[in-house]
């Protein structure tokens, strides 16, 4: 082949990492932009779901589009709800102080890590794609699901969006955002916002992770380099900005598929992360600026 | 005599006598040459969080530095030991130096996640430049190398009284450090930054020095950890590396001198215990740092001077 088509293949390959790290990001972005505090236990989040996928796909025999879609009903329900609890649990005690609040979600991401070490054990175990179509692209055949992945991904953004910019919800979320003592003495339940944001937070990253699942396999180590990759974007995308969020990943994502295919995984992780040190260079604080600490 | 100077001598004395009359097997003597070595990596650590109040996610990164500097050096230069251990010295001053610059402009959670992330690049590069490094394998260095002078540092009793002189130079260095007008601004800058700067201090190159100095404390102890135990790996330069040293200093009480030794003996026995039951041993670490944060914010010798002692430097 060409250098053409293979970097076609490149952008391709890096456009699903970069719609399912675009996911990971906002679930990542919208915690910090309404609660100001990091989640260093967001990728774990992305793990589990990825888990949770695995076991319901193997629960449902027969047609593996069946249990795809119980997955994607279901998983990202109950990582909501673990991510709720742990929020009840633990960072509600901690006051939400930034810093506390990291290393105690560091505690969560061992805890979960290992936790899925022990019951899901240390392989990697591959998950059926739900239709097994490939399309031809005259070069090359490229995989039906893929562009699902894609698609499903904007489709998940655009719902997003419609909610922060359209309903009553996404308005108190955007109150809380801005001031939330105000948003308190307005009524509004700001413990319980927060419970919900933190589970929203780890449902959207669930989301991206049954998505992905059938493309690279479950592991209990797979949390930790989309979470890298989350704060490369979080902070080249600027917090709490869809838009931001969105374009940076599919910068991030992909010329990680491109630097991937052509070179190394490891060297486009390293060249990304350096990109970051440039950002700060030029905008010192910039991107995370409205931490107060 | 100060009394926190005969502290630190009497508890400097036990680790003495506890080999001097035998006290160890040698399945412990061996355990405690590691936390030693462990423990002043802590105290390099402790200098920056406990003292500066500046909580870094990535000091894996300045260990690992210490450590590769003197392993490569010895295995491709064929440096002897004191050569190799002046360069790792070298190598980490520079790099935190380096990273003191870049991480400094950002303060508060932007400064952990920026050098969690620094961290990860070295992490990343080890396993990038495989060829030199042995990745994630790493690399042994060998026993006929490992000589200061005439003395064998693979012997497990010599090894046993370099890791406890290792550990003390960290313990006076870091007591000195506290005790000097350079401390005490540190722990100005910790309580309130702003009333520091304001009183005319230079915050910013109080901050930086004060990750220099904790870089390179740990850098040397990475460098003494390869060369007393022969190994050197990628593993030593993962998040968990980073994450160890701060719940040390977390669980033995942050900005106290012997907390760092405190939590490393704690925390080592603790997943030596639990790794005889379950491969996911590192569930201890995940519950430890939520009990801290949740119950134990000072830490056991925090609390002890919280409420009897006040003079524990």
């Amino acid at each position: 082949m060409d250098l053409g088509p293979y970097l076609l293949f490149a952008s391709l390959e890096g456009l699903v990492h970069a719609a399912v790290l675009s996911l990971i990001a906002l679930g990542l972005s919208l915690v910090f932009g309404v609660m100001r505090i990091v989640n260093v236990a967001h990728g774990e989040f992305f793990m589990l779901g990825a888990i949770l996928t695995w076991w319901v796909s193997n629960f449902v025999m027969g047609n593996p589009a069946l249990g795809f879609l119980l997955a994607l009903l279901i998983v990202p329900l109950v990582v909501g709800i673990i991510a709720m609890f742990s929020d009840l649990l633990i960072l509600r005690h901690l006051k939400y102080d930034p810093e506390v609040t990291i290393i105690a979600t560091i505690g969560i991401l061992y805890i979960i890590q290992q936790f899925a070490l022990m019951t899901f054990g240390p392989d990697a175990r591959p998950v059926e794609q739900p239709f097994n179509i490939r399309l031809d692209l005259f070069w090359f055949g490229f995989s039906a699901y893929k562009f699902f992945v894609i698609f499903s991904a904007i489709i998940l953004l655009f719902c997003v969006w419609l909610v922060m910019a359209k309903t009553k919800f996404g308005l108190i979320l955007r109150a809380t955002q801005l001031d939330s003592e105000i948003a308190q003495a307005f009524g509004i339940p700001i413990s319980t916002v927060y419970s919900l944001v933190f589970g929203v937070g780890a449902a959207i990253a669930a989301v991206g992770a049954v998505l992905i699942v059938p493309i690279q396999q479950a592991h209990y180590l797979m949390g930790g380099e989309p979470l890298l990759l989350a704060f490369i974007v979080v902070i080249i995308g600027g917090l709490g900005s869809l838009k931001g969020t969105v374009v940076a990943a599919m910068l991030i994502g992909i010329s990680d598929g491109i630097i991937s295919v052509f070179f190394s995984p490891n060297l486009a992780k390293i060249l990304a992360t350096l990109l970051v040190v440039v950002v700060l260079l030029i905008r010192p604080n910039g991107l995370f600026r409205t931490i107060r600490t | 005599m100060r009394k926190d100077l005969i502290l630190h001598l009497s508890a400097l004395s036990v680790l003495l006598l506890l080999e001097l009359l035998g006290i160890f097997s040698d399945y412990h003597q061996g355990n405690f040459a590691r936390i030693l070595v462990l423990a002043a990596y802590g105290v390099g650590y402790n200098i920056l969080f406990g003292y500066t109040g500046l909580l870094s996610l990535g000091h894996a990164l300045f260990f690992s530095a210490g450590l590769y500097a003197s392993g490569l050096s010895i295995y491709h230069l064929d440096y002897d030991i004191g050569q190799s251990i002046i360069f790792a010295i070298g190598i980490s001053a520079f790099i935190s130096s380096l990273i003191g610059f870049l991480a400094l402009r950002t303060i508060g959670v932007s400064f952990m996640i920026v050098t969690l992330m620094f961290s990860q690049i070295a992490y990343l590069s080890i396993l990038y430049f495989g060829s030199i490094t042995r990745g994630d394998e790493g690399f042994v260095i060998q026993q006929s190398s490992r000589f200061f002078f005439s003395l064998d540092l693979s012997n497990p009793t010599i090894r046993y009284y370099s890791a406890l002189l290792i550990f003390s130079l960290c313990i006076f260095i870091n007591l000195w450090i506290a005790k000097s007008s350079f401390g005490r601004v540190l722990v100005a800058i910790r309580e309130n930054s702003d009333r520091a700067l304001m009183l005319g201090y230079n915050v910013q190159s109080y901050k930086l020095l004060s990750i220099i100095i904790s870089g390179t404390i740990s850098g040397f102890a990475g460098a003494c950890y390869g060369i007393l135990f022969g190994y050197v790996g990628a593993s030593f330069a993962t998040v968990s590396y980073s994450i160890f040293p701060l719940l040390w200093v977390l669980i033995g009480g942050a900005g106290t001198v012997l907390g760092p030794l405190v939590g490393a003996i704690f925390m080592f026995y603790l997943i030596d215990y639990a790794s005889d039951i379950t491969d996911a041993y590192m569930i201890i670490v995940g519950v430890s740092l939520l009990t801290v944060t949740l119950f134990a914010r000072r830490g056991l010798l925090g609390e002890l001077r919280y409420r009897f002692f006040k003079w524990i430097p």
